[in-house]
C-alpha cells in the first residue's frame, strides 16, 4: 500500500477536489503538481496537486494562535485542530470492473464520495496510466518527485503538430534533443530540423559545463548534418555531408512576403515584387538585384510600380543577396538531397553557422519546406490514388525555432508552416516548434498543436496563450508558474493522458549517451540468427 | 497482578454516578482515578471526581482540638473516636461499563447498588479502559461542582501513569480533546496545560 494522505471532504468536478490531510503527513511535503490517486467506492481517480493550504477547525485559533513553543501542544494540534489541506484536480478513472480496466484510463466525469481516501500515487499507477518503455514509448524523464519513469507514446506524438514552449535558458534546447533522439529511435518518422544555433548536429552547448554530444555523434549512421555554412561547420570542426546553397531563381515573392517586417517593407514593396516576377519571369531577383538603376527602369516600362516601393524592394532584396549562400544558381538542387535522405529514412540537421539573422532563417526554413511539403502532397495523393500504403513517405517531422516569426498572425496564413500546421498529418507532415513567446504565435495555430511542453515561462499573456482551451487550465496555471527555472517542464495534450510535470532524463554526460543509443547486438542475439 | 484493592462501599447510586464511603478516614482513591463497582458479570466503571471528609452526624460540627497538642496526629491519639465519628466519602462519575468480556463506554443500563463494593482499577484495568476515549465526552458533558477541565486533566493523568508510553498517551488523548472542543478552544487549551 502507498502512503495515505487524507481523505475527500469536498469536491466538484468544475473546481476539484479538497482533500483533509491526516495529522502524521506534513503539509510541506505536499507539493503542486505531484501525483495522488482517490479510492472512490466504485472507481479509481488518478489526479494531481494544485494547491495546498492551511485550515484550522475555529478561527479563533488564527487571532489568539496556541503556545507552539510546547511540544506537546504542538504535536496535539497538528493534524486536528489545525491542518493541511491540497487541492486535487481529478484528470483519469479507471472504473473497477474488469472491462473498464481493459479499456485504460479514461478522462473524469464525476468525482469521488466524502471521505474517499487518498494516497501518493505509486509506480505502478504511474505506468498504468502512462506506459512503460516498449518499442513505442520513449522514456523522457521522471515526474516531480518520483523514480517512475515516464514515458511518452511518439507514435501519437508525432501524429500532430507538437510544441516545446519555455523562457530562454529554461532547456528547451535539451528537452528537444531528447525528443528529437526518442523520435530517431521509437517512431517511424524522420526529422528535419532547422537549427539556428548550430545545437543539434555535431555537438551542443551547455551553460556551465563541457559540450554535449549531437545527434550525429550519437546515431552517425542515421542523421546528415547539412550546412549554410562550410566555413562556420569547418571552424567547429564538423563533419557535413551537404552544403546547402541556393539559387536566385528558387526564391518566389511569396518568400518575399513573409519577409516583410523582418526586411522592413513596404506593402507596396511587396505587390511590386509579384509584379516583377510576372514582368521578368523566374530570374526576377537576379535582375533585380543585378541590373544598374536605368537598365531596371527599361525593363520595367509599362508596368505600374511606383519608383519608392522599388527602392524598398530593392533595398531588402539586396539583404537577401548578401547571404553567403544565395548564389545565382544552386549547383545542386537541396531539397532534393534533403528529400532522398529522408527516403532513406535518415534525419536531416541543418547547420546555418553564422547566418543567425532571423530573415536568412525565415527564408530557408520557410523555402525549403514549403518545397519539401509540395513534394509530400504529391507523392501522399499518388499513394493514396494508388492505394498503397509502400508508397507513403515517411512521416516528416520539421523542427523549427523562433516558430512565433514564421507563425505570428501576420503571417501564419502565408509561410507553409502555418498550413502544416493546421493541415496536420493529412500529408505525413508535422511541426516540432520551439519558441520562447507563446503568445507571439497565431491562436488558430496553438489550438491545432496536439502535445505541448513547457519549460518555465513567467509572462502572463505567454501562460494565457500556451494552457488555451485546455480543461482545468486554472490549476496548470498554477504548476506551470512554479516549475523551477531549469529541467522541469510540463507536458499535456494529444499524447499524454493527462498533464504531467517532469524532469527531463539527463543527458549530457557519459551514462547518458549509453542510455540513448541503441543496444549494441548481444552474443545471444547473434546465436538465435543461426536458429 | 497487583491486589485489588478495596476503597470503599456504595452508599448513594444514581444512573450518571455514585457516592461511596471510605472504609478508613481519608483513605479515599486520588481525584480523576478509575474505580469499579458490582459484581463479576457486570461491573461500572467510575472517575472520582469529588471527596470529602465529614461529620458522621449532620448536626454535629467538629471542633478544634489542637490548642495543647504537639502535632496533628497528637490529636487522633488523644481522641481515639473521632475515627469513628468523622467519615470520608468520594463521588464518582459514572462513565463506563463492562458485561462479561465487553467494556461499554457509555452509561449502564442500571445505576449501581447500595452497599456495592468499591475498588481502586488496577493498571492493567486502567490501561484497558483508556484504549478508547468515549468517557471524555461523558466527563466533558457531565454537570460537576468540580470544573471539568481539571476532571479531566485529572483522570488522563492518573490513567498515563499505566501506560509505559506516557507521552504518546497524552498525545493521543490531547488530540481527542481537539476534536472534541474543536469549537471551545479556551476549554482545550486549559486543558492540555494541566496535562503535563
Amino acid at each position: 500500500m502507498t502512503d495515505r494522505l487524507g481523505i475527500v471532504t469536498s469536491a466538484s468536478l468544475e473546481r476539484g477536489t479538497d482533500v483533509r490531510l491526516d495529522s502524521p503527513v506534513s503539509v510541506e511535503d505536499m507539493v503542486v503538481g505531484r501525483y495522488v490517486t482517490i479510492e472512490g467506492q466504485k472507481r479509481r481517480f488518478f489526479g494531481m496537486i494544485t494547491d495546498v493550504s492551511l485550515g484550522v477547525t475555529d478561527p479563533d485559533l488564527t487571532l489568539t494562535p496556541p503556545d507552539t513553543t510546547d511540544p506537546f501542544i504542538a504535536e496535539v494540534l497538528a493534524g486536528t485542530s489545525t491542518f493541511g489541506t491540497i487541492h486535487v484536480t481529478p484528470m483519469l478513472t479507471i472504473g473497477g470492473d474488469a472491462a473498464t480496466i481493459l479499456e485504460g484510463p479514461q478522462p473524469v466525469k464525476t468525482i469521488p464520495g466524502h471521505f474517499s481516501v487518498v494516497r501518493l500515487a505509486s509506480e505502478s499507477d504511474m505506468e498504468l496510466v502512462f506506459g512503460k518503455e516498449d518499442p513505442q514509448r520513449f522514456h523522457i524523464g521522471n515526474p516531480l518527485d518520483m523514480e517512475t519513469k515516464l514515458c511518452l507514446d511518439l507514435e501519437e506524438f508525432v501524429k500532430r503538430s507538437n510544441g516545446i514552449f519555455g523562457k530562454s535558458g529554461t532547456g528547451k534546447t535539451f528537452l528537444t534533443r531528447i525528443l528529437l533522439i526518442g523520435m530517431l529511435q521509437k517512431s517511424k518518422a524522420v526529422n528535419l530540423v532547422f537549427d539556428m544555433h548550430n545545437e543539434y548536429g555535431w555537438k551542443g552547448t551547455r551553460e556551465g559545463g563541457p559540450p554535449v554530444k549531437g545527434l550525429k555523434q550519437l546515431f552517425g549512421s542515421r542523421v546528415a548534418v547539412f550546412t549554410l555554412d562550410e566555413e562556420s561547420s569547418k571552424r567547429r570542426q564538423v563533419s557535413t555531408d551537404f552544403v546547402v546553397k541556393i539559387g536566385f531563381d528558387e526564391i518566389t515573392p511569396e518568400d518575399i512576403a513573409i519577409l516583410r517586417t523582418t526586411l522592413n517593407l513596404t506593402e507596396l514593396a511587396v505587390e511590386a515584387a509579384y509584379e516583377l516576377r510576372k514582368k521578368l519571369g523566374r530570374s526576377w531577383l537576379r535582375q533585380v538585384i543585378e541590373l544598374g538603376d536605368e537598365e531596371l527602369e527599361e525593363a520595367l516600362k509599362g508596368t505600374a510600380i511606383h519608383e519608392s516601393s522599388l527602392q524598398s524592394l530593392r533595398r531588402g532584396l539586396g539583404t537577401i543577396g548578401r547571404l553567403g549562400f544565395v548564389v545565382p544558381k544552386a549547383p545542386e538542387d537541396a531539397v532534393k538531397r534533403i528529400l532522398d535522405c529522408l527516403d532513406r529514412n535518415m534525419n536531416v540537421v541543418l547547420e546555418f553557422g553564422r547566418y543567425r539573422e532571423i530573415s536568412a532563417y525565415l527564408l530557408v526554413a520557410n523555402m525549403l519546406s514549403r518545397r519539401i511539403y509540395n513534394r509530400y502532397q504529391q507523392r501522399m495523393e499518388e499513394a493514396i490514388a494508388a492505394d498503397n500504403e509502400a508508397m507513403k513517405p515517411n512521416p516528416l517531422v520539421i523542427t523549427i525555432e523562433e516558430a512565433h516569426k514564421f507563425l505570428n498572425q501576420e503571417v501564419a496564413n502565408k509561410t507553409i508552416f502555418g498550413t502544416i500546421a493546421r493541415e496536420m498529418r493529412k500529408y505525413n507532415v508535422s511541426l516540432l516548434v520551439i519558441d520562447q513567446r507563446p503568445s507571439g504565435i497565431d491562436q488558430e495555430v496553438m489550438s491545432q498543436m496536439g502535445t505541448k511542453i513547457t519549460c518555465l515561462l513567467d509572462n502572463e499573456r505567454d501562460i494565457d496563450s500556451v494552457l488555451a482551451g485546455v480543461s482545468g487550465k486554472s490549476e496548470l496555471k498554477s504548476v506551470l508558474a512554479r516549475l523551477a527555472p531549469k529541467q522541469q517542464a510540463l507536458i499535456f495534450g494529444h499524447a499524454v493522458p493527462m498533464p504531467v510535470a517532469f524532469q527531463p532524463r539527463e543527458y549530457g554526460s557519459a551514462q547518458s549517451y549509453r542510455g540513448f543509443t541503441p543496444d549494441k547486438p548481444t552474443e545471444k542475439d547473434i546465436e538465435k540468427l543461426w536458429e | 497482578m497487583a491486589e485489588i484493592e478495596r476503597v470503599g462501599e456504595v452508599i448513594e447510586a444514581s444512573t450518571t454516578g455514585f457516592v461511596a464511603q471510605c472504609y478508613q478516614l481519608y483513605q479515599m482513591p486520588p481525584l480523576g482515578s478509575l474505580v469499579k463497582t458490582g459484581d463479576s458479570s457486570s461491573e461500572l466503571y467510575g472517575i472520582v471526581y469529588n471527596a470529602y471528609t465529614t461529620s458522621l452526624e449532620p448536626g454535629r460540627r467538629p471542633i478544634a482540638r489542637g490548642r495543647d497538642e504537639a502535632s496533628e496526629e497528637a490529636i487522633y491519639r488523644a481522641s481515639p473516636q473521632l475515627a469513628k465519628l468523622l467519615r470520608s466519602q468520594f463521588e464518582a462519575l459514572v462513565v463506563g461499563h463492562r458485561e462479561g468480556d465487553k467494556l461499554y463506554q457509555h452509561l449502564p443500563p442500571r445505576p449501581a447498588r447500595i452497599h456495592g463494593f468499591v475498588y481502586q482499577c488496577i493498571p492493567d484495568e486502567v490501561k484497558a479502559f483508556g484504549e478508547s476515549f468515549g468517557f471524555l465526552n461523558i466527563i466533558l458533558n457531565a454537570r460537576l461542582p468540580v470544573p471539568t477541565e481539571e476532571l479531566v486533566a485529572a483522570s488522563l493523568r492518573q490513567m498515563s501513569q499505566a501506560h509505559e508510553d506516557r507521552r504518546s498517551f497524552l498525545v493521543a488523548a490531547g488530540r481527542e480533546l481537539a476534536v472534541l472542543l474543536s469549537g471551545n478552544l479556551n476549554q482545550l487549551n486549559a486543558i492540555l496545560g494541566r496535562l503535563k
